[in-house]
């Protein structure tokens, strides 16, 4: 019998063209997805004359400066010109553009999957961290620095030496108003933000095979925060019926042929992982995260932390985050007043997300501002027939197009200094959203139930007021 | 890039674990080509005060001429973003010391000249008393012998963990693309296989 093999083991030696002696593989790259930031990228493999090795294989979209709102006309010099020198390198090397105009433009990690140039299988690489988010297909895909981005764009190949393999396993049935984001700060809470480091997560269990693609991206899209490059998932029916149909994926004789090769795309029943972690679905609440690092959350109904009772090392970060986030120790987050809301980013910005966010504000008005930007123009223009825009607008908050937005405000959409954000993003770092800015990070219901009170608030009671 | 064997130079702390790239350069400097330089932008947000001028309290601004930095636990953390090294190389940064690193930080620092040495919770903790006790008149010394994996901080000798294969590129300035195209040949027959057994996996005609 054959040694038995984890679906990262049978993903690299798919992918996997030569292993030096000192155990490091050079990977071939089926995807490459490139952004503004790729601009050093690009600028490396200029200097050099280098052509990209598969224009083919590589597509380039407008996001991370991507503005939100009067789109038709960039004011700020700056932003224009990052976006033109995406456009001048997409159209020097031939390359596919989301472009501003093009109503697929969106965030990368939302363009790829529902363009259907994410398969599962693949491997793809693209300068950003949240490039784990494509592993929801059982794909090897993983974030690299503007070196290497410049190393795949000259040879389509990555070094990478074969990180460990973990296995988280979720079992049961979510509560209800417990979502992928909730599970998600979960773990990253119970194993700190270092926790996953060197390994490659493999999400399993009945809870994960329940989840909806979107809910796996979400999921996978995370495991940065937890120190893991990669995140994934076995593909299963539920990634088939996503993939199927979509723009770029294959069709007749290719689809029958990629099924038949995604099936294989599974952990043997012995295959051994380097970690195991188990995690039983009804232990998980609505998770918020307090401090200014993503493993700094708690289920909302348990009060913040004394750091004075914590280990020397937290007790320090502690005592600098609540000071950094203006809160006391002790103090509930139920009650906590926000400045302002948001809902987006590749983390929480797909339709599914839209829809839990509309279900709680509809009928409802927000106390605070708020911005709300889809992950997509397609997921926008979806959300529109829906009447989930009109939703959101009634609520008082402001429907916006596709972008990285909020999440890291490089397109000018910023938190003010010492604001405080109920946001449905992925890092609530210092600074992140804006210099001063304090970010709570939650699933996008738990945003809107923010919106609705001004505070943070814990979204099962809004459920529980609207069915009484 | 030019590979190095040894080091020589002051070292100075940031006694913070997690200290993530946002910090280390906050997304708005990004746009800036790198031939303008990145060493104004680390840790911009921290060192500098809401007018831009710098806090002289801040460790990073006492000693100006450091080349060595220790750091807590999970430097780096966070995003890919490159410039994140830029900040710490064009401000004179040569060696990061921390008890662990962000994963695509730590292969971003091999990649551009930057050691990212992991040394052991209780050294983190001398390094930073040691650190703690020097001044600008007698600053903390530091020699770093990057083929043994040694490194002394006035005197106090100490081991640091460094994977091989980075501490050949480090050493030897190796740029991976040139190491890559010796293998073009290789590249090539698996790109045919490739395209013959997982015809699939071909990228569609555009659309």
């Amino acid at each position: 019998m054959s040694q038995q093999q984890t679906l990262l083991d049978k993903l690299w030696a798919a992918h996997e063209i030569l292993r030096r002696e000192d155990g490091v593989s050079l990977l071939w790259v089926d995807r490459h997805l490139v952004h503004e930031g790729s601009h050093h990228a690009f600028a490396k493999i200029a200097a050099r004359g280098l052509p990209i090795a598969a224009p083919d294989n590589t597509v380039a979209v407008v996001d991370h400066y991507a503005p939100t709102r009067g789109r038709s006309k960039i004011v700020d010099p700056q932003i224009a010109r990052m976006i033109d020198t995406l456009r001048q390198n997409a159209e020097k090397h031939g390359l596919r553009i989301f472009d501003l105009d093009d109503p697929t433009q969106g965030i990368v990690h939302v363009v790829g999957p529902e363009q259907g140039i994410t398969l599962p299988g693949l491997l793809i690489n693209c300068g950003d961290s949240h490039t784990s988010t494509h592993g929801a297909f059982g794909t090897l895909a993983f974030g690299i620095g503007a070196t290497e981005v410049a190393h795949v764009l000259a040879t389509q190949t990555i070094w990478q030496k074969k990180p460990k393999a973990m296995r988280i396993t979720i079992d049961g049935e979510l509560q209800a108003g417990v979502t992928a984001k909730d599970i998600a700060l979960h773990w990253i809470a119970r194993l700190g933000t270092g926790g996953a480091q060197g390994h490659a997560i493999e999400y399993a269990g009945s809870t994960v095979r329940a989840l909806s693609m979107e809910g796996r991206m979400t999921l996978c899209n995370l495991s940065i925060e937890g120190g893991a490059r990669f995140g994934m998932v076995a593909p299963d029916e539920t990634t088939k019926a996503y993939v199927k149909g979509r723009p770029y994926a294959p069709a007749d004789d290719a689809w029958d042929a990629a099924v038949i090769a995604w099936d294989t795309l599974v952990s043997d029943a012995d295959a051994a992982f380097d970690i195991d972690i188990n995690i039983d679905a009804a232990d998980i609440a609505p998770t918020v995260t307090w401090g200014t690092s993503p493993e700094q959350a708690l289920p909302i109904d348990v009060p913040l932390p004394d750091p004075a009772t914590l280990s020397p090392q937290k007790s320090e970060l502690a005592s600098e985050a609540l000071d950094y986030m203006g809160l006391t120790k002790g103090q509930s987050l139920v009650g906590t007043a926000v400045d302002l809301v948001f809902i987006g980013s590749c983390t929480n910005g797909r339709i599914e997300d839209l829809r839990a966010a509309a279900a709680v504000l509809a009928g409802r008005r927000a106390k605070v501002p708020g911005l709300v930007s889809p992950g997509s123009q397609l997921i926008k223009a979806q959300a529109e027939q829906e009447g989930l825009d009109k939703v959101f607008t009634d609520a008082g908050l402001e429907w916006a197009d596709s972008g990285c937005s909020m999440c890291v405000g490089m397109n000018g959409d910023l938190v003010g200094n010492a604001k405080r954000c109920a946001s449905s993003t992925n890092r609530n770092f210092k600074g992140r959203q804006g210099r001063g800015a304090r970010t709570h990070l939650m699933s996008p219901a738990m945003v809107a139930a923010a919106a609705v009170t001004g505070e943070i608030t814990d979204v099962r009671v809004l459920f529980r007021d609207r069915s009484s | 890039m030019a590979g190095w064997q040894t080091h020589f130079g002051i070292a100075t702390a940031l006694p913070l674990a997690n200290v993530d790239t946002d910090q280390l350069i906050p997304a708005r400097f990004m746009s800036v080509p790198r031939s303008e330089g990145y060493g104004d932008y680390l840790l911009h947000d921290v060192r500098r005060d809401a007018s831009g001028a710098l806090r002289p309290e801040f460790p990073l601004n006492q000693a100006p001429q450091a080349s060595v930095l220790v750091a807590g636990a999970s430097f780096g953390s966070g995003s890919s973003r490159e410039a994140a090294v830029y900040a710490l190389v064009d401000a004179g940064y040569r060696a990061v010391f921390a008890p662990s690193f962000g994963d695509i930080f730590a292969s971003n620092s091999v990649n551009n000249g930057l050691l990212p040495a992991r040394i052991a919770p209780e050294i983190y903790d001398e390094l930073v008393s040691l650190i703690g006790s020097s001044s600008s008149e007698t600053p903390c010394e530091v020699r770093i012998d990057l083929q043994n994996g040694q490194a002394s901080f006035n005197g106090k000798q100490l081991a640091f963990a460094l994977d091989d294969t980075w501490r050949m590129k480090l050493m030897n300035g190796w740029d991976d693309i040139d190491l890559t195209q010796q293998h073009s040949a290789q590249i090539a027959a698996f790109k045919s296989k490739y395209a013959q057994t997982e015809p699939w996996a071909m990228p569609a005609s555009s659309v």
